[in-house]
């Protein structure tokens, strides 16, 4: 299976798992240790324990966003649990920063959480006894920064959030998206490092859930924090993510960018997910232009290979020639001929023949 | 499909009246008989706990300790001085609080001396006059939840005061002030450690179970063996007794707090502490202030009961009048206790439900204005008190302190109503009576004990059986066991034979009247209100009225357990048939149901399980009645628990019958809410 596993390489490593694995069940450890590394959920059935996360390994890039994605059991919370350590996991070694975090004593995981991590939940978390304001400023208090300090920060983050003038507000008194727009400004009050998000967005409506995911793009486009992301929305991860990871009974079955997942689907069941997706609304030009053709003439005008494809493709397809692609410093580095794009529109993706 | 091997249950049912019916008729009375009744062999039970608390007291581990009157070192067993030091500490701070509330002079002696009194006379701790503590009980009452509670809370103190039960409410208060706090900090304490470790709260479990269901007055003679006899004795016994569902409770909110909110906290880095002081018990606010509202209420309910081992107040008073039979007076007392369980119980409750209000900025004023208004009516009331020295004679200062019994009485009009009854109903009253103990009573009580025992087990364990399977019935069967093996196998088939006719009355009753009112939504808040305010009177209340019509027999003591134990059963019928999904309603009226039909094969089937539970808590209150009617005389375990606490080796005997009376309610509990959880499940209501 095609794993990217590494980070690219312009980034250093801030979240490593190595060959992680967490079973529920009495009989866990010893079941590993006698399994001698290969789990088989059905042979853990039966001895009476079921397979959270199954030998997984990847890294994340400082400033990437790396969403986790699976359908319900797929075992994506349980891994995030276990790299937040709310849960420990069963084996294998997990780093942050360098630092393997199973090892670590508790004063020194209190002091990752203080300092460098963040967490959204899917129902929120709020404390309801507490105001918008005294919530976000929570983990500064736990932290023991002064009063006026942990208040004037949460005003900040208030504002960044979009929640200034309801500081007062309890959180019985908000909708749903408001909540969880006070557990992002909580999770940033400390100016984390680390993003964990939990299928944030998961208990709100679908158009709410649209202005969130902008918000949150908004957010990463200035803070450009390191972040692991988990839903079960395949069109959410596709919006969202540098890089995505498909898991399933524990296993990644791919950790790829969207547009080489999209294109290149590395099993069955990736595909299923892929199938549906309209390929122009998610690859760039990149991904699908030619080399440059010297004996060819091109059209006057140009399109970046940044761009998606389908904001560019009836311009492409209103030329008569092919037309150039260039990079950000305007040089051509490729062309594409309007046949390209229509075979990208309508190509036959799909095995199944149309029915008569 | 699996087909169903077991054979149903009807026929087990069946199969075990029948051999139950045998078993009675096939064993006959003798002394030899082990089927007819076990051999007492617990019998050395009491003894034994009385030589271990005996051995505790007086002998183990001596220290030496310094006695300044002798101004020497003696030797004092190490137990016994901490539980004098632990009885010292406690009477000491109730008697600081009393002080405060109705002046006295023993505080400064604690610091100072009795000399030092006598010379200087003026060194005492004045009290509040009531003027003041009216005031502020009104001004509590509107900050928690507005003008009716302060309205309560106004009519309440002015009730007391100008009936002249001031001071012996004043006292019966500084009680309940110093045990609630200490059995709540305790309660909360033991609530978290059993959420944190499980296998405290495993521990913790069945002992919690027993101390609820123990009579209250069992706990009486070990305490004072103890620590003596006094109010501190009450205190302590109290707390014994106010604690138990305090820890429920906690434990109940803490496992209710939604996960989230706990990784919430946990992800912002929060240590163990800040997890539980800023995260888990604030969101957990709710149950545990029920809890607070749990250990107030029981701590009115043992006034009367501590009144035995010397506390002074309400409870002490009432016992004497109703002694001495002065109903009138009784009723006058009775209303004061009432006034106060409602009061506290509604202030304690508006505490828990209260939500809070936050407020950015304010002026001066404003964010002291509660600190202001206390000040500023303690300081009309002491005007008012200096201003009554000049108007009032000495002595009766009724701005300041009304002396006890110098208020307004009606007790001579009660005594007069009482009389009247007594006379026009004379007749009816003593022919009904005779028709009930003679025709109902008699009879009733001689089945039982013409029971064999082999066949009670039989009965009993059965039953267990079929509703709870093999472990069910082996918990059931060593409850029975252990009072089979003391002494008290027949005394509590009399105390089963009051509780159980109790418990039929009360089941109709309640399920009658909770039918009717659960048919519309105002007559079911109406009737749960009603419930609400019964269930604050503390239990002794119920004795007044029928001691009044029906004298002292097992009559007053059978119907006042009806009439208590009514309550959970209205109650909770009223519940179980609200409850039951709307959905349902709405699929029986599609296909065409009458009213009738839907209440038969919709309503009570789905409400029964949980009516079950109410009856569940009938029988428990049905107990706990007829044992506190031995005051009355009745020939049951009450009755031996009385004699026991007069007795000098009666710790033992205490312990050993508060365990009987505790292990046949845990064990009808046991079957009665086993059956209901499972069938719960069953309709998937659970």
């Amino acid at each position: 299976m095609p794993h990217q596993e590494a980070a690219s390489k312009d980034r250093k490593p801030i979240i490593r798992c190595a060959s992680v694995y967490k079973i529920f069940g009495r009989n866990a450890k010893s079941l590993l240790t006698s399994a001698g590394g290969v789990i088989d959920p059905k042979v853990a059935y039966d001895a009476g324990c079921i397979v959270g996360v199954n030998d997984v390994s990847f890294e994340v890039g400082e400033g990437e966003l790396l969403v986790i994605m699976g359908l319900s059991g797929s075992g994506k919370s349980t891994l995030l649990r276990c790299i937040s350590r709310l849960t420990d996991a069963t084996a294998g070694q997990i780093f942050i920063e360098g630092e393997d975090i199973l090892t670590m004593s508790g004063k020194q995981l209190i002091e990752l959480r203080r300092n460098k991590m963040g967490m959204v939940f899917q129902n929120f978390g709020l404390l309801p006894h507490k105001t918008v304001l005294e919530n976000i400023a929570f983990p500064l208090q736990v932290k023991g920064s002064s009063t006026a300090d942990s208040v004037n920060k949460a005003r900040e983050m208030a504002e960044l959030v979009s929640l200034n003038g309801r500081e007062n507000y309890f959180p019985r008194e908000l909708s749903g998206g408001q909540q969880q727009r006070v557990g992002i400004a909580r999770s940033l009050a400390v100016e984390p490092d680390i993003w964990f998000l939990d299928e944030p967005f998961s208990a709100l409506d679908p158009l709410i859930r649209r202005e969130m995911q902008d918000e949150f793009l908004r957010l990463q486009g200035v803070l450009n924090k390191t972040i692991l992301f988990v839903t079960h929305d395949f069109d959410e991860a596709l919006r969202l993510a540098d890089r995505i990871a498909i898991m399933k009974d524990g296993v990644i079955e791919q950790l790829d960018t969207p547009a080489n997942i999209v294109l290149n689907p590395a099993t069955e069941y990736v595909r299923k997910f892929t199938e549906e997706v309209p390929r122009e609304k998610v690859l760039k030009i990149r991904s699908v232009m030619e080399p440059v053709n010297p004996a060819e003439q091109l059209s006057d005008r140009s399109v970046s290979e940044d761009a998606i494809i389908e904001t560019v493709a009836q311009l492409i397809l209103s030329q008569d020639k092919p037309t150039g692609v260039v990079d950000a410093d305007n040089n051509i580095v490729g062309t594409l001929h309007p046949s390209t794009v229509i075979d990208v529109l309508f190509g036959n993706r799909s095995q199944k023949p149309m029915q008569e | 499909m699996i087909p169903v091997s077991k054979p149903s249950k009807r026929i087990q049912l069946l199969i075990l009246f029948a051999t139950f019916i045998l078993l009675c008729f096939a064993i006959s009375p003798s002394e030899t008989n082990v089927l007819w009744r076990l051999p007492p062999l617990l019998k050395g039970l009491p003894f034994i706990i009385n030589d271990f608390v005996r051995g505790l007291m007086f002998e183990w581990f001596p220290v030496q300790v310094y006695d300044p009157t002798i101004e020497d070192y003696e030797s004092k067993p190490l137990f016994r001085e901490i539980t004098r030091a632990i009885s010292g500490f406690v009477l000491f701070v109730i008697d600081l609080v009393r002080e405060l509330m109705l002046g006295g002079k023993k505080t400064i002696v604690a610091f100072t001396s009795w000399d030092f009194i006598k010379e200087n006379p003026w060194a005492q701790v004045p009290a509040l006059p009531w003027t003041v503590i009216a005031g502020w009980a009104v001004i509590l009452g509107y900050k928690l939840q507005g003008k009716r509670l302060a309205a309560l809370a106004g009519f309440t103190t002015v009730y007391i005061a100008v009936f002249g039960q001031w001071v012996p409410s004043m006292q019966t208060l500084s009680f309940v002030l110093v045990a609630a706090p200490v059995a709540v900090i305790l309660g909360l304490a033991l609530g978290v450690w059993s959420y944190k470790n499980k296998a405290v709260e495993s521990a913790l479990n069945p002992l919690l179970n027993v101390a609820q269901t123990m009579p209250h007055y069992s706990y009486l003679v070990p305490v004072i063996v103890l620590f003596g006899v006094g109010d501190h004795a009450a205190a302590l016994a109290t707390i014994i007794f106010a604690t138990p569902p305090m820890v429920r409770l906690t434990l109940l909110g803490l496992k209710s707090v939604p996960p989230d909110v706990v990784d919430a906290g946990v992800m912002n880095g929060c240590s163990n502490w800040q997890l539980l002081f800023k995260v888990l018990i604030p969101t957990a606010k709710r149950d545990v202030l029920i809890g607070v509202n749990q250990v107030v209420m029981q701590c009115l309910a043992m006034t009367v009961i501590a009144s035995f081992i010397g506390a002074q107040g309400l409870g002490s008073n009432l016992m004497i009048a109703l002694n001495s039979l002065k109903v009138g007076s009784g009723i006058e007392i009775g209303v004061c206790i009432v006034l106060i369980a409602v009061l506290l119980d509604k202030m304690s409750l508006a505490w828990a439900h209260k939500q809070q209000d936050y407020f950015v900025t304010h002026s001066l004023i404003e964010r002291h204005t509660n600190s202001l208004l206390i000040v500023a009516v303690l300081v009309a009331g002491i005007i008012f008190a200096y201003i009554g020295t000049l108007i009032f004679e000495d002595g009766r200062n009724y701005l300041y302190l009304i002396p006890h019994n110098k208020g307004i009485t009606t007790a001579q009009y009660w005594q007069a109503g009482v009389d009247w009854v007594w006379d026009a109903f004379f007749f009816a009253l003593k022919g009904f009576n005779e028709f009930l103990i003679t025709q109902v009573l008699f009879p009733m009580r001689d089945l039982y004990l013409g029971m064999p025992a082999a066949a009670t087990f039989v009965l009993m364990m059965g039953l267990a059986y079929i509703v709870g399977g093999f472990r069910s019935s082996l918990i059931v069967g060593g409850f029975l066991l252990f009072i089979a093996f003391s002494e008290y196998w027949d005394r509590a088939l009399i105390t089963a034979y009051m509780a159980s006719f109790s418990v039929l009355v009360a089941s109709v009753i309640g399920i009658t009247v909770g039918t009717v009112c659960a048919q519309t939504s105002i007559t079911s808040k109406a009737i749960l209100l009603v419930c609400d305010f019964f269930q604050t009177f503390p239990a002794f209340i119920y004795l007044i009225p029928v001691i009044m019509l029906f004298g002292i027999t097992d009559t007053s003591v059978i119907i006042a357990a009806i009439v208590y134990a009514t309550v959970p059963a209205t109650r909770y019928t009223v519940e179980g048939l609200r409850s039951v999904p709307q959905v349902l309603h709405d699929a029986g009226d599609m296909s065409g149901v009458t009213r009738f039909q839907k209440w038969i094969s919709i309503e009570l089937p789905l409400a029964f399980p949980h009516i079950m539970l109410g009856i569940n808590q009938t029988v428990i209150f049905a107990l706990f009645m007829v044992i506190i009617g031995a005051f009355i005389g009745t020939t049951d375990l009450g009755q031996l628990i009385l004699k026991a606490i007069s007795e000098p080796q009666g710790t033992g005997i205490g312990l050993t019958l508060g365990l009987c009376v505790a292990f046949m309610g845990l064990a009808v509990d046991q079957i009665i809410r086993t059956w209901a959880n499972d069938r719960k499940k069953m309709l998937g209501l659970a």
